[in-house]
């Protein structure tokens, strides 16, 4: 007989803390390019290896191999580059911005350009997004204007959301980018309502929910599972593992899963595992979800395995729950730098002209910012009506709400 | 004219709307092939097609969560819920997300969305199928909330909330499905087919939302209510013989204020009147505009008879429930105040 012991609470833990040497050997890197590519009319069952592994494409040289390489050329590899420098010269003067009291809050992307940025390139106008927080590159990269950003960002009297939003949470039907919540998962499944709508109306439309390591513990990404699982509507469903949620690492969301693109199994969607900080193979595997959506073939779960280099957002110090250097040692390196290596490799590139855009793109920036801030910032220059706050809570303002903007003054 | 059941008048709506407008798609926990536990909508899926109508998971924020992407995208979704009390997983997805989407987006994206539920109790569905949740939506900005007593309203409204531009909840007062129910629980229950209350018109016509009915005049004083209360509220007018005005609120948000404070300022006295629990009921909010808005005119306190603050229970069901005779007390007392 096996001997009984009483249960105890399994709580689990990172390998390392702050004060600790960083460790990512748990984190099994694959070679670039020895991953399979698989026709994406293949059937679930047979792609399940797809879940456990890293799909990348640029290897330690720059060089683009292996059966995901190729779907970009490379006018449009150049303007990836130029897409992620953009959004990483916009984090830095916002977050700077944010510091010197012009907005009460941001949210950067370090570290994660490639994902939101090369994944925009897999669509067509008409498709939507259902974004978090950490997706901007999805906007920079549809050619959405940067001072609207910005306006947004100040909730002056250019934002387009009147002033209604915290920062970062943009909205463009026009660009593909649906108005963001701030409630973490709530929209993953919303995603999922577009894509059954574009079904019932028989219209190539395909809509890509995005999420979190840690949200995917809320109810509603099974809801959205479950739901993308039955009808099979034309969605991609993105998992962003960046390995922190706030001060809580991946382990706590996933549990004793594999892998959180290993979720979708259990659904019968189609996953694979993404190279995050690799634009190529981000853009590869976006593609190949796109296609099966444009196919009808049905969802597609995408895990993309990168690290959240900043802070979770301008309200935490990182230095409090992980190693200062942890960054330094994530083992799938910076996408900038390793997209611009292809660059050079492929002699379409050189440090002489990434300095020259740099300049460019700050410059750019800078512009940028100066006519957002002569509109204003949260507390100077023009800012959104009271009125506006009473305004679109319904189509036709109702008596209450009348009276109560009346008594506002407005 | 037909007599119709609320369930038929309910399904009607549904088919008109879905005639009219190929962007109205139905879907909801066994509302397919079986037509909804309650029958509200057979046949649906048989007329109109599974893309149009169609089954659910067991997943009350699935089922509201894909109709936010699909009101955004374009169509008018018009969701089951199979009991209101089944409503909490959904409630993230109408609070954070339907109500504010409009605001959020300043207009850019909507959620035309319409979510029914069959409300309140008298079925003997104990704490589980019997709840009364609408003070959980009117105190939502960005919700509106409808609660009809007839099958004529109940057709009239469906068909403004689905026509309406935002999310709309629909609480259908479930006692009411197949005849009037004055609380009498004693007695033989009644059909809608022999009540002239249940003549229904065909085809399209709307109840505007935010317009009560007075559905019985008076000058003594103004009992305000809604749902199966407007059935109980006259059953207990008639009984005391007092000279009652009823007022029917059809629509709670927006709340038909102007109709209230008319009558409680000719009558002077009012007693609000719901199902659901007491404290930090719909009633409250109705008590406190009524004061603001007729102080001068009260010669009593404005009374309030709700559900006890329990949860609904089984047996003691018609102890819970607010019936004839407690509105009857409640009549006598606002009468010698």
């Amino acid at each position: 007989m096996t001997e009984e012991r009483a249960p105890r609470l399994h709580v689990p833990e990172p390998a390392i803390r702050p004060g600790d040497q960083p460790d990512f050997s748990h984190v099994r890197v694959p070679r670039a390019g020895e991953v399979r590519r698989p026709e994406p009319d293949e059937s679930p069952e047979e792609l399940r290896d797809l879940a456990f592994t890293i799909i990348r494409v640029l290897n330690r040289d720059g060089e683009a191999v292996g059966p995901w390489a190729g779907s970009l050329d490379d006018d449009a590899i150049r303007d990836g580059l130029r897409h992620m420098m953009m959004l990483r010269a916009y984090d830095a003067r916002m977050l700077k911005a944010q510091r010197q009291g012009k907005s009460s809050f941001y949210m950067q992307h370090l570290g994660e350009e490639a994902i939101s940025c090369a994944f925009q390139k897999a669509l067509r106008p008409g498709d939507m997004n259902f974004p978090t927080y950490r997706q901007a590159g999805l906007l920079i990269a549809a050619g959405y204007p940067l001072t609207k950003m910005m306006c947004q960002v100040y909730s002056n009297d250019g934002d387009p959301v009147r002033g209604r939003q915290l920062p970062v949470f943009y909205s463009s039907r026009e660009h593909g980018f649906f108005s963001i919540s701030g409630n973490l998962a709530t929209q993953y499944v919303q995603a999922v309502g577009w894509a059954m709508a574009a079904a019932i109306k028989g219209e190539n439309s395909l809509a890509a929910g995005w999420i979190g390591d840690g949200s995917t513990a809320e109810s509603d990404f099974h809801g959205a599972l479950v739901f993308a699982s039955t009808y099979k509507p034309p969605v991609i469903l993105n998992i962003v593992n960046n390995q922190w949620a706030i001060s809580t690492f991946q382990g706590i969301a996933r549990g004793g899963a594999g892998t959180f693109a290993a979720r979708g199994h259990g659904f019968g969607i189609p996953a694979l595992r993404v190279d995050g900080n690799d634009y190529l193979a981000v853009h590869a595997a976006a593609a190949w979800a796109a296609e099966r959506a444009r196919r009808d073939l049905g969802p597609t779960m995408i895990e993309y395995v990168t690290y959240r280099a900043g802070g979770h957002s301008t309200s935490d110090d990182p230095a409090a729950y992980r190693p200062k250097e942890e960054g330094s040692a994530w083992p799938l390196g910076d996408p900038i730098l390793r997209l611009k290596a292809h660059l050079i490799q492929k002699g379409l590139w050189s440090e002489e002209r990434h300095a020259q855009a740099e300049a460019e793109i700050m410059d750019e920036v800078v512009a940028a910012q100066k006519e957002a801030e002569a509109i204003g910032t949260l507390h100077s220059g023009r800012r959104p009506s009271p009125r506006d706050m009473f305004e679109d809570v319904f189509a036709e303002m109702p008596p209450h709400l009348v009276r109560q903007r009346h008594e506002v003054g407005y | 004219m037909a007599r119709m059941s609320m369930i038929e008048a309910i399904r009607n709506a549904h088919e008109v709307a879905m005639e009219a407008d190929e962007n109205v798609v139905v879907m909801g926990e066994d509302v397919g092939y079986f037509g909804g536990v309650f029958r509200c909508t057979a046949g649906l899926q048989k007329r109109f097609g599974v893309e149009r109508c169609f089954d659910t998971p067991i997943s009350e924020l699935g089922i509201v969560g894909t109709a936010i992407g699909m009101a955004a995208y374009g169509l008018k979704p018009v969701v089951e819920i199979q009991f209101a009390d089944y409503m909490y997983p959904a409630y993230d997805q109408l609070v954070s997300e339907a109500a504010r989407l409009r605001y959020r987006s300043a207009g850019e994206f909507t959620c035309p969305m319409v979510v029914r539920m069959p409300t309140g109790g008298g079925i003997f569905g104990a704490q589980t199928h019997s709840q009364s949740p609408e003070a959980l939506f009117t105190h939502v900005a960005g919700l509106k909330t409808v609660v009809p007593s007839t099958p004529a309203d109940a057709k009239g409204l469906l068909l403004a909330a689905i026509n309406d531009p935002d999310p709309v909840i629909v609480l259908e007062p479930k006692r009411l499905y197949n005849g009037p129910f004055d609380g009498h629980f004693d007695r033989p229950s009644r059909s809608w087919s022999k009540d002239e209350k249940g003549e229904v018109e065909p085809g399209h016509y709307e109840i505007p939302l935010g317009k009560a009915s007075t559905v019985r005049d008076g000058s003594a004083a103004t009992l305000v209510t809604y749902g199966t209360m407007v059935h109980v509220a006259l059953a207990a007018v008639e009984e005391s013989g007092a000279d009652i005005e009823v007022i029917d609120l059809r629509t709670l948000l927006p709340l038909d204020l102007d109709a209230v404070a008319a009558s409680v300022n000719r009558t002077g006295r009012c007693i609000v009147l719901h199902e659901a629990t007491l404290t930090s009921g719909y009633g409250a909010e109705l008590a406190a505009l009524i004061q603001s808005e007729c102080f001068y005119a009260l010669e009593a306190p404005i009374l309030r008879v709700a559900g006890w603050d329990t949860p609904y229970p089984h047996a003691q069901e018609w102890d819970y429930f607010p019936g004839p005779e407690r509105v009857k007390r409640a009549i006598a007392t606002v009468l010698e105040g």
